[in-house]
């Protein structure tokens, strides 16, 4: 489904950002739709995926994991494979693509658990384009080993000390920069949020998760998967793998929220969970705020996960039904990030841990003629330490 | 209502003086001080900024003011008691707000509120044209006007759309980039962008974002109003009471001085 022309799926979504910006988001407008439209935008694209990232990801069949619980086969897509570890290189490479066509001659990102910023600073290496990263305080503290790979690949890290010092503040930090600089500056945002077109352009990019997810599950088992699980803080993981299933209605769409100490505790990340309605960096969707629309502090273990909005077209399955957002806590998160680790030899991200710790209660109720997709959005590495 | 403002100033030979003073910071007795003191010095419009916690067009003082605000738990209900308890004796007032607070306030409960304070519109700089339709209509039922942003990257077609929309006054953003006092506007493409404006709205032209000095408001001398913030905010950030009260009010009386043509 294509947003409106104004950029909404259903009443989620929009543009709400100062005047500034307008004039930068519909140049990136026009641009989007030129080079999804042109095939050889999608050419290089994906050949860049396959030599650069090293696409298709794998498709990879748990043997330990669950197999007390249940003997529904857990399929993993494998996008801590991805060069940098994660998912978000496929976004980075294909805006650093269309900055490319725009003739802007520098990158801007944010960053929260820091593989957005790695990605971005990637393609800024790959591509020689300048990269400003803006990272929270608190992120730059507990992600310390992504800060440095982020220098070691030429790009500068801003440290915002405002707010929070997470991931929402230096978002604000990164429209601030950007509003004074978008003529000669790409913003690459990290998730399917932010002001049109920046979801659905992020989910055209990520995409290719859920189309090669689709083809392997059928290729190998003849079948659609019954559920699909993936981990929601902005959500872009998610509208990966969730887009090559979305006309599928028999397939289950899970999208797991950063539960932190517990839905009651008001420690948590659970935008969709326990939020409500409103407007935050560019957007209507569902967000953690106070009864009088202040943006509320959030909590999860994972860096990734730590944000208090979430991208409009989640909002727009939530409402809809298509997609159901559980939550997770941290300690169960924990658990299996060890857990997964020690059964199937592979360190899952933070992020990921939490798709991973539905999956494996999904098992309890699924048999051998189901199958559970998770999406292993990315690697563990940085977390180490920090479990 | 707003009109009115612009049109007094203009006879009078000058530019309407527009401060903004974030409400509650550093604290709501202190910005009721401030609002009565401006308005004896001669300020035409007060401008008040409700305090949010994600400020997109704001730069480090605003954002700063607004964080303080919030530490001392000011919402837009105190706002609107300030602005209420100010009415009778002071200039007009438009508050200055992000759309979250006033989405969750529920659009038309604050379009009443605004009247029932006796305010007499509001900015929300986050609302572009496009989704700015619901306010708009919301506040005109009540009388009250919404000016309307627009920004040097703004094309002329969309500068003409916008001042036809705009209530009371077009709010010419000097810059690229957020409010402060920090960089000063290049005021060659500021002043063309002035003249484009004036061939497409007769509406009255007010320039914020980054006008902080005296020789900044004799640069605007062709537009019809100036609005300063952050340096006002810089002059008495960590003051309280009188003391905020006498440092804002050398600044705007300079200020003031230098909006006669």
């Amino acid at each position: 489904m294509k947003p409106d022309s104004r950029g909404y799926f259903g009443k989620f979504g929009g543009r709400f950002v100062p005047e500034v910006l307008i004039a930068a988001l519909d140049e990136l407008d026009s641009a989007v739709n030129e080079a999804f439209d042109d095939p050889t935008f999608w050419d290089e694209y994906h050949a860049v995926l396959r030599d650069f990232v090293g696409r298709p990801s794998p498709m990879y069949r748990c043997e330990r994991y669950v197999a007390d619980l249940s003997p529904v086969p857990l399929l993993m897509k494998r996008e801590d494979t991805n060069h940098t570890g994660a998912h978000k290189i496929n976004n980075t490479v294909g805006q650093a693509l269309l900055a490319r066509r725009m003739g802007k001659r520098r990158l801007l990102a944010e960053t929260g658990a820091g593989q957005h910023g790695v990605a971005t600073a990637t393609v800024g290496a790959k591509f020689g384009l300048p990269v400003d990263v803006y990272m929270g305080a608190r992120d730059i503290e507990r992600q310390a080993l992504n800060v440095y790979v982020m220098r070691l690949l030429g790009a500068d890290v801003h440290c915002v000390e405002s707010g929070t010092q997470t991931l929402k503040d230096a978002t604000n930090e990164a429209f601030r920069v950007w509003a004074a600089r978008a003529g000669d500056t790409f913003y690459v945002i990290g998730s399917v949020v932010g002001a049109h077109p920046y979801p659905y352009m992020v989910r055209e990019l990520q995409k290719v998760i859920g189309v090669e997810a689709r083809r392997q599950t059928l290729a190998r088992y003849g079948r659609l998967p019954s559920d699909v699980v993936a981990c929601v803080g902005g959500g872009s993981n998610a509208i990966g793998i969730f887009s090559g299933f979305v006309d599928d209605p028999q397939v289950k769409l899970w999208g797991v929220e950063a539960g932190g100490e517990g839905l009651e505790s008001e420690h948590h990340a659970a935008s969709l969970g326990a939020g409500s309605i409103g407007v935050l960096h560019g957007s209507r969707s569902y967000l953690l705020q106070s009864a009088q629309g202040q943006v509320r502090e959030t909590h999860s273990v994972s860096a990734g996960l730590d944000y208090p909005g979430v991208g409009p077209e989640h909002a727009f399955f939530k409402e809809s039904g298509r997609a159901t957002y559980p939550s997770v806590t941290d300690a169960e998160a924990i658990e299996a990030f060890k857990g997964f680790a020690r059964s199937e030899g592979i360190v899952p991200a933070l992020e990921s841990a939490h798709a991973i710790a539905f999956a494996r209660k999904l098992a309890a109720e699924r048999s051998k003629d189901d199958l559970i997709l998770v999406n292993l959005s990315g690697r563990g590495d940085k977390d180490i330490g920090r479990c | 209502m707003l009109t009115a403002v612009f049109e007094r100033a203009r006879s009078q030979r000058r530019l309407a003086f527009i401060p903004y003073l974030m409400a509650g910071d550093p604290d709501l007795a202190t910005t009721s001080q401030l609002i009565g003191a401006l308005s004896a010095q001669g300020a035409d419009l007060i401008e008040l900024g409700v305090p949010y916690s994600d400020p997109l067009a704001d730069g480090p003082t605003i954002a700063a003011a607004a964080q303080r605000a919030l530490g001392n738990r000011v919402g837009l209900s105190d706002v609107l008691a300030l602005a209420k308890q100010c009415s009778g004796n002071s200039a007009p007032i438009v508050l200055f707000t992000y759309y979250n607070p006033v989405y969750q306030f529920g659009v038309q409960r604050f379009a009443a509120a605004l009247a029932d304070a006796g305010v007499a519109g509001a900015i929300v700089p986050d609302l572009a044209l496009e989704e700015s339709a619901e306010l708009r209509a919301a506040l005109a039922e009540q009388g009250r006007e919404m000016p309307l942003l627009v920004a040097p990257s703004t094309p002329p077609e969309r500068a003409r759309r916008i001042a036809e929309a705009a209530g009371g006054f077009v709010y010419v953003v000097s810059r690229l980039g957020v409010t402060g006092a920090g960089k000063t506007p290049d005021f060659a493409p500021l002043r063309a962008q002035i003249t484009a404006l004036r061939e497409r709205t007769s509406k009255p032209l007010a320039v914020g974002f980054g006008v902080s000095r005296t020789e900044d408001v004799r640069s605007v001398a062709d537009a019809d109003g100036v609005i300063v913030g952050s340096a006002l905010i810089d002059r008495y950030a960590g003051l309280s009471g009188t003391q905020a009260v006498e440092r804002v009010v050398d600044l705007a009386a300079a200020l003031i001085a230098a909006t006669r043509r």
